[in-house]
């Protein structure tokens, strides 16, 4: 089957849906692959590049009269003409914001693939386009505030005087905020990052940033405090956070975002007059309605403080080469899992979650909303009857009751024994006794790592055994000495290759500051 | 003075000294100390002991044998002890286990030969103590027999000459309890008419039972076993005592005894298994049948290269060994990228599961034999709450310990069972032969994680690798 890679014709979009490596790779899984002359010239690859990859250079009309046509973003609903009957259209069609578009799509015999309709879920991870670009995103934001910055990220002390580091707010840690965390602190700044969910603590302190959390509002006396209430307090709160934060930091990067809905409002008004003149925010939700009151989508915003609001949508598409090879490499996944065969033959299984979740259009059919995906953690496939077996419960402890019967009744049972034994078994009895309470407790805190030498010790000791055999050697009787010969023999290559051996692996055992002593 | 009472009065002596070894055996820095009380108390006890042979009258021809016997015992253990590969350990403490074994059968069937079966010769043991006497000796037999059979399964198992998967026999359990039923009747027999035919089934029996218990556990649990068998071997002893009568046997028996017990018991706490099915055998085969249907995703596979690129811009690494190690023989390059590492100013660091390996301890010896140093060499529960803060965990050879199954999914063979969360780390690296279950037959959640890479290949040539790339 052909693949077509038309040109991009969205204003500013810089993207392309394939590189030569991807092509590469979609060549190998049998596709014959045509790119539209300079459809990757805004990300830096020449026709040149895609013609050594195996591709065909072609026209527009050839990339888009392909069988199956890989796209950034979804036509315009005039392009879609331009597609042949029976054709497969692969890119980011947001069919939930563009109902027009999906009714557009279902009036031709075409199938529609939505790129960014991925499920989040594990398997599926390795195409799913809007981590990938979120990532880009969320380090040119960064890029962009240095770019507008007038001063360094990271603090240095130089000849003409100490230069402090820049202190950079990352609000919201997903994905694009955890990139943002990590380019800001390698650049040097000091980073810090608030979100909502209290567990990203650790993956952002995993980045070099600091995780501020909103403080725990004081115990509400009142009685009446509402849900609803609480969550004016957690947003009171959260504004009383943020406002402290703006009036020390340089920078402001937010990321919150909600999904189906305008973003939250983070950073008022009054919060930006609060910063100091020079300070630079990045609002990357802009498209969505803006974190930040003043930003402008696309545009660069100066307050009368002089603090720069930068509210570019189309981060990932100035990273062009980046993003072009992550989402190709995107669709080269996504078109691993449709050419099984590696025949170069598209196979859509709708059975597949992943595949029908993104099916936006099936042959001429509306497919659009799929079926709720489950994305716990851990799905349960329709397993054999006899899975999910019940967890056991942890072995409880027994209960003290039981624990002193169960004492009681083994002194009972020893005390018969040892009454009902003659004097010298006694005498023996009550050495064992002891000295198996001993062998307990000497080893009690026994450090794991000499488990090894501990055991060849017991192993040399217990070949004490050949004290036996050596009193019962030199009997008259030829066989009993035949016997305790070879029981001496065993128990001497017991006892010295046991002690000998542990001898050698404890003599490996050296701590640190040893090992260097012991390197000259 | 006389020779017995000094012969006695050396035997506490050599008793104190063998729990004062074991004792220093506990820590790094008494170590040493302890391993050499151990061998003065078996030089007192062996010196006291040929003293009171000599009292006793030993033959000349006696005296002769028991010196050749002791010389060539002596120089075949040194001789194993210098040439043993420290991987091979493993294998030659069970083999040692199965010599005590196998002495103790044999002073066994001594002690019948010299007082049961030779009446006339009756000196040493009055006749009211005959039945004790007898009884003794069944019990060491039957003790020492499961001991060397035992113990000679584990060394062909741990040695990969026979397969370690497990032995299913059909009513396993019943066949064992059905084993020490007939022990237990055999036992009265023996006392009330003490005849060679009855000793020669009991110790059949004991060596079927013994060759059977080790049979039917797999691989993967060896560690426990080798240590339940050290601790067997320990009882073996014990019975000897009381059969001669004699209190260093006895002290000595039951201090191997019950510590051996009590590291087995360790060991099965750490692995969530039930202390008594392993002494049954054959544990840890339910739910064998894992759900291996369920998709798990794709791997994503990272060359050295790229693995030696995320360990350079790491700040701290966790190296969780496993058995593989072992295999490949890479502790020597894995200490050398430890070295390389640390000079670059990364924290490394290694995590150790109680059971890796197939002994406890194993993961140990090894890297003290490559010389990294021991307070960096953690255990699980020391470094398990720091993986998460750690950039790169190395897992070379390891899968069991690794698999995140154990902890989130309840269906899962080896729920439950504590491991290494080496998931939550911000890239984990997998060296693995292949795409392979690991003992426990159950497959690894971890190798299809987003932050987990796959590095196939031979551990040793992969970490060689990274240090050249490095």
């Amino acid at each position: 089957m052909h693949i077509g890679v038309p040109r991009e014709t969205r204003a500013r979009e810089t993207r392309v849906a394939a590189t030569p490596a991807t092509v590469e790779k979609l060549v190998g899984l049998g596709y014959d692959v045509v790119v539209e002359s300079g459809a990757g010239a805004a990300s830096s690859f020449p026709d040149d590049a895609y013609a050594a990859a195996g591709a065909r250079v072609g026209t527009a009309e050839e990339a888009w009269g392909a069988d199956v046509v890989l796209r950034v973003n979804a036509p315009a609903v005039e392009e879609l003409p331009r597609l042949r009957d029976g054709a497969t259209l692969i890119g980011l069609l947001s069919p939930a914001f563009n109902p027009e578009l999906v009714e557009a799509l279902a009036q031709r015999p075409i199938t529609a693939l939505a790129m960014d309709a991925v499920p989040r879920i594990s398997r599926a991870q390795s195409m799913d386009v809007l981590s990938s670009m979120a990532n880009i995103a969320g380090y040119r934001a960064v890029v962009e505030a240095a770019h507008v910055f007038g001063r360094f990220f990271t603090g240095q002390v130089t000849a003409a005087g100490k230069v402090p580091p820049a202190k950079v707010l990352v609000a919201g840690a997903g994905v694009a905020g955890l990139a943002a965390i990590g380019a800001a602190s390698s650049l040097g700044a000091i980073v810090r990052a608030t979100d909502v969910r209290p567990e990203v603590a650790e993956q952002v302190r995993s980045l070099g940033g600091e995780y501020v959390a909103v403080p725990a509002g004081e115990q509400e006396a009142s009685a009446d405090g509402y849900a609803r209430e609480m969550g004016e307090d957690f947003n009171r709160r959260a504004a009383e956070m943020y406002a402290e934060q703006a009036g020390d930091v340089d920078i402001i990067i937010t990321t919150a975002l909600i999904p189906g809905k305008p973003a939250p409002r983070l950073i008022t008004e009054e919060m930006v007059a609060s910063m100091r003149s020079g300070s630079v925010i990045v609002d990357m939700a802009a498209a969505q309605g803006g974190n930040v009151t003043g930003s402008v989508p696309d545009e660069v915003v100066v307050t009368d403080n002089g603090v720069s609001i930068i509210g570019y949508t189309d981060l990932p598409a100035r990273l062009p080469a980046q993003a072009s090879q992550l989402y190709g490499t995107n669709l080269v996944n996504l078109l691993k899992l449709l050419t099984p065969e590696k025949d170069g033959r598209l196979v859509l299984d709708l059975e597949d979650v992943v595949q029908r979740s993104i099916t936006v259009v099936h042959e001429g059919e509306k497919t659009w909303p799929p079926p709720p995906v489950q994305v716990s953690a851990a799905p349960a496939p329709a397993a054999a009857p006899p899975a999910a077996k019940e967890p056991a419960p942890p072995p409880e402890p027994p209960r003290p009751g039981r624990r002193f019967a169960l004492v009681g009744v083994g002194a009972a049972v020893l005390f018969l024994v040892t009454a009902l034994s003659p004097d010298e078994l006694i005498q023996h009895l009550t050495v064992f006794a002891l000295a198996v309470v001993i062998g307990f407790y000497v080893i009690g805190h026994v450090h794991h790592a000499l488990h090894t030498p501990l055991m060849s010790v017991t192993n040399a000791i217990s070949g004490i055994i050949v004290v036996g055999a050596l009193l019962q050697i030199g009997h008259d009787d030829a066989v009993v000495t035949a016997l305790a010969f070879v029981a001496i023999l065993l128990a001497s290559i017991n006892v010295f290759g046991g002690f000998a051996v542990t001898r050698r692996m404890l003599a490996m055992f050296t701590r640190g500051p040893g090992q260097k002593g012991a390197a000259r | 003075m006389t020779a017995t009472s000094a012969a006695a009065a050396a035997y506490v002596v050599a008793g104190l000294l063998f729990i004062l070894s074991l004792a220093g055996l506990s820590k790094h820095e008494t170590a040493k100390t302890g391993n050499a009380y151990g061998m003065a108390g078996m030089a007192v006890a062996l010196l006291a002991t040929i003293g009171l042979a000599a009292d006793h009258g030993i033959s000349g021809t006696g005296a002769a044998l028991l010196v050749v016997a002791v010389v060539i015992g002596a120089a075949i253990g040194i001789w194993r002890a210098r040439v043993v590969e420290m991987t091979g350990m493993p294998e030659l403490i069970a083999l040692l286990h199965s010599f005590v074994g196998l002495a103790a059968v044999l002073v066994g069937w001594n002690g019948y030969l010299s007082v049961e079966a030779d009446l006339d010769a009756q000196t040493e043991v009055s006749s009211d103590l005959i039945g004790i006497h007898s009884a003794e000796v069944v019990i060491g037999v039957f003790i020492g027999a499961v001991t060397f059979t035992g113990s000679i399964v584990a060394f062909l198992k741990l040695s990969a000459r026979i397969k370690s998967n497990p032995l299913m026999l059909p009513g396993r359990n019943r066949l064992n309890l059905g084993a020490l039923a007939l022990f237990a009747v055999l036992t009265v027999v023996f006392v009330v008419e003490p005849n060679l035919l009855v000793l020669s089934v009991v110790t059949v029996l004991a060596l079927a039972l013994g060759w059977h218990l080790v049979a039917s556990i797999g691989g993967g649990d060896m560690p426990v076993v080798v240590s339940m068998l050290n601790s067997y071997s320990g009882w073996a002893a014990a019975a000897s005592g009381f059969l001669l009568g004699n209190d260093l046997l006895i002290i000595t028996g039951a201090l191997v005894g019950s510590s051996g017990a009590y590291l087995s018991y360790i060991m099965c706490k750490a692995m969530n298994r039930s202390f008594l099915s392993v002494i049954a055998g054959g544990f840890g085969n339910e739910g064998s049948a894992a759900s291996s249907d369920v998709d798990y995703g794709e791997h994503t596979e990272i060359s050295a290269e790229e693995t030696a690129e995320l360990l350079r811009d790491a700040k701290s690494v966790v190296i969780t060994p496993g058995y593989g190690m072992a295999v490949a023989q890479a502790q020597g390059a894995v200490a050398d990228l430890t070295r390389r590492l640390t000079e670059r100013g990364v924290e490394v660091r290694f995590g150790i599961h109680p059971v890796a390996g197939r002994l406890p301890g194993h993961m140990n010896v090894l890297l003290a034999e490559a010389k990294v140093p021991y307070d960096v060499v953690l255990e699980m529960d020391e470094i398990n709450d720091d993986l998460a803060e750690t950039s790169v965990v190395l897992v070379i050879g390891a899968n069991d310990t690794v698999n995140p199954a154990a902890a989130e999914d309840p269906g899962s063979p080896i729920a439950g069972m504590p491991v290494l969360r080496v998931w939550e780390a911000e890239r984990v690296v997998v060296f693995k032969r292949s795409m392979n279950t690991g003992y426990a037959g159950v497959q690894n959640p971890l190798f299809f994680r987003e932050n987990s890479r796959m590095l196939f290949g031979d551990a040793r040539e992969r970490v060689e690798d990274i240090l050249r790339a490095l």
